[in-house]
């Protein structure tokens, strides 16, 4: 019998992740953005999986906010469900899960692998990826530079709660002619923050496990760590911590897999 | 997944037949008495001859209205009831000869100032805590009411009048406890959305005696369909117990869709509910006495202490075999919000899962509810 391939696609609100996996171990992985239409994301990444030779033999399972736009998925499952799955793959240990996403803030707490309790955060970009972003492009910078310019800058405060009116304080910081490295520090200290009262408020219980996008910046690994005073655990597959949980939940039951 | 009687009336549909039955009944000249929660004893109402209607409460088109009045940092519930009576769109309201408010939150005893000006509001003063102290004083304010609804209508009361109406509530409490105990059964042999809105749209129904016909009728319909159908079919889908804020203006995005997704809504804590039909109007004791000793214990997080309450989800824990609970808050309700850390302190205690969802009257946050009432079933359906 051919091999079987067990695919995880987790469709975020601004980046897409896929997972290709046999019953061993992780075949390829690759991540794009989702753009404004998730259908055709989801048809985007059916063609690209096509193209790397996962076209016989596959079974499909869908997550994230997009999930239900995966027409050809065979199982479809909430994020909350995957990253679990996926952390406990990735981490094998038991712990709090904070993952960052686009939109949503999620903390998961992990028990025997399950999970045993989570929190999202309340329709509200603050604390999101979303902030970030916003924030990046009024100081008309990107991400990778925003993160370089907060390493090198006193945080100043920004109080808010609101994305909205966070952003206007930002802007009476530029019209006061703050150095933007004070800014851009203030920016990701205030959703370091935002998070940890979060993941405070649901109980930070055993490891805590960061994954999403901004476990791969050790500026906000240190940060946190720093404010939590705990080690942060991060995984450079961590940002397919859902897709890789839509892969294992695919699979035969207890069967293992590596992440070499 | 939902599963519906084919004469299932929504809440609009039963907010609409409704009216034509309150305007029959005020056109005969029939008194009615516009209320918003379950604290007014509506004995001393019925035994003054007139009819307590629960006024329109739970939608969000007169939201924006109120705004203009009321801070949008409010609960929903009280913005909706200052808006329908602002903008004259509750026929209800507009029927009702005067309004009766209570001093529960702090929102709605300062909302009832403003809806004075409207209509007259006449506001119970309920006290806090539950000891002797508080006690004499509702009992106080029974009597003033009493006063209140006799110097209205130009009318006497009488105890005998009060009785009566005393034991009639009684009944029908009992008989909407047994409705809402169908749900103890395995499998779950009517749907909690079901339920819900037939609770909520019952005070649409002016006589009593029609009220109580028609549960008892749905009642028997029920029993009938599972003692043939499903008797014996132990169900494995997850048993939710519901808590919190009234539900009316929200149920479409958490209850029904809870039951979309395979789980049985089940029990309710929640105040057209159990909270408050579990305890009876004690007919030993002198009516004023015995309306304010059933009142005051009614279980709602404007109390303080309010440890009952914990006791007494536990309890329906147990005896309605509950897999997860939901707690429903509205937006900017201080006393659930609070007293949720030590809900889920009790229901995590007995082991069992418990998710609060924050909402408010909009849709705008629809999808990422559905997206936890989902993530919380699957850590259930392990």
């Amino acid at each position: 019998m051919d091999k079987q391939y067990y695919i995880g696609i987790d469709i975020g609100s601004s980046a897409s992740k896929v997972v290709v996996t046999d019953d061993e171990r992780l075949i390829d992985s690759f991540c794009l953005p989702t753009g404004w239409n998730s259908k055709e994301t989801a048809n985007t990444i059916y063609q690209k999986l096509k193209e790397k030779g996962f076209s016989d033999n596959i079974s499909c399972a869908a997550t994230g906010y997009g999930r239900i736009c995966v027409e050809y998925a065979d199982k479809v499952i909430t994020e909350i469900t995957c990253h679990a799955k996926g952390a406990y793959a990735l981490f094998s240990q038991d712990g709090t899960i904070i993952d960052i996403g686009g939109q949503d803030t999620k903390i998961i707490s992990l028990e025997s692998g399950m999970v045993k309790d989570f929190l999202m955060n309340d329709k509200c970009a603050a604390g999101t990826g979303k902030f970030i972003e916003v924030m990046a492009n009024r100081l008309g910078t990107d991400f990778e530079e925003l993160y370089y310019l907060a390493s090198n800058g006193e945080p100043l405060s920004i109080s808010s709660m609101c994305t909205v009116f966070a952003e206007s304080e930002v802007i009476s910081y530029i019209g006061s002619g703050e150095k933007r490295e004070n800014i851009a520090a203030g920016v990701i200290d205030s959703v370091a923050n935002k998070v940890i009262n979060l993941a405070k408020k649901h109980g930070l219980h055993g490891e805590i496990m960061l994954t999403g996008g901004l476990s791969y910046t050790p500026y906000f690994i240190e940060l946190m760590s720093e404010k939590t005073g705990r080690q942060i655990h991060t995984h450079p597959l961590g940002r397919y911590a859902g897709a890789i949980g839509a892969a294992i939940s695919l699979r035969p039951k207890n069967s293992n897999i590596r992440f070499g | 997944m939902l599963r519906l009687p084919e004469n299932f009336e929504t809440f609009p549909e039963a907010r609409k037949a409704g009216f034509m039955k309150m305007k029959e009944h005020k056109d005969r000249g029939g008194k009615i008495v516009g209320i918003y929660c379950s604290f007014v004893p509506t004995e001393l109402i019925m035994a003054a001859g007139a009819v307590a209607v629960s006024l329109c409460a739970t939608s969000e088109e007169p939201i924006s209205a109120a705004e203009e009045y009321l801070p949008s940092n409010l609960c929903p519930l009280i913005k909706a009831s200052y808006g329908f009576g602002l903008t004259d769109t509750c026929p209800y309201f507009y029927f009702s000869d005067f309004i009766v408010g209570e001093t529960t939150c702090d929102g709605k005893k300062k909302m009832f100032e403003l809806l004075n000006d409207i209509k007259e509001t006449y506001v119970m003063q309920l006290p806090s805590s539950r000891d002797e102290i508080a006690l004499n004083m509702w009992e106080q304010e029974m009597y003033k009411f009493w006063r209140k609804l006799e110097d209205f209508y130009g009318i006497t009361i009488t105890e005998e009048d009060v009785k009566k109406a005393i034991l009639e509530k009684n009944a029908e409490r009992d008989l909407i406890l047994e409705y809402l105990e169908l749900s103890k059964l395995n499998p779950s042999p009517i749907s909690g959305y079901e339920l819900g809105t037939k609770l909520d749209a019952l005070s649409f129904i002016p006589d009593m005696d029609e009220r109580c016909r028609q549960i008892r009728q749905r009642i028997d319909e029920v029993k009938a369909d599972w003692e043939q159908n499903y008797k014996g079919k132990i169900s494995r889908k997850p048993r939710i117990l519901i808590t919190g804020c009234p539900n009316g203006g929200v149920r479409d995005k958490t209850i029904k869709i809870l039951e979309e997704l395979g789980a049985d809504v089940v029990a309710f804590d929640t105040c057209n509910s159990n909270r408050e039909k579990i305890e009876k109007v004690d007919t030993s004791l002198p009516v004023a006495k015995a309306l304010a000793k059933k009142y005051l214990n009614i279980n709602c997080s404007v109390m303080s202490p309010n440890e009952n309450r914990l006791k007494f989800i536990t309890d329906m824990v147990d005896e309605y075999e509950v897999d997860g609970v939901l707690e429903i808050i509205l937006q900017a309700c201080h006393t659930f919000s609070i007293e949720s850390y030590n809900v889920k302190k009790a229901v995590v205690a007995k082991g069992i899962p418990y998710l609060k969802v924050e909402t408010d009257y909009s849709k705008a946050d629809a999808g990422q509810i559905n997206t936890r009432l989902e993530a919380f079933l699957e850590t259930i359906a392990v």
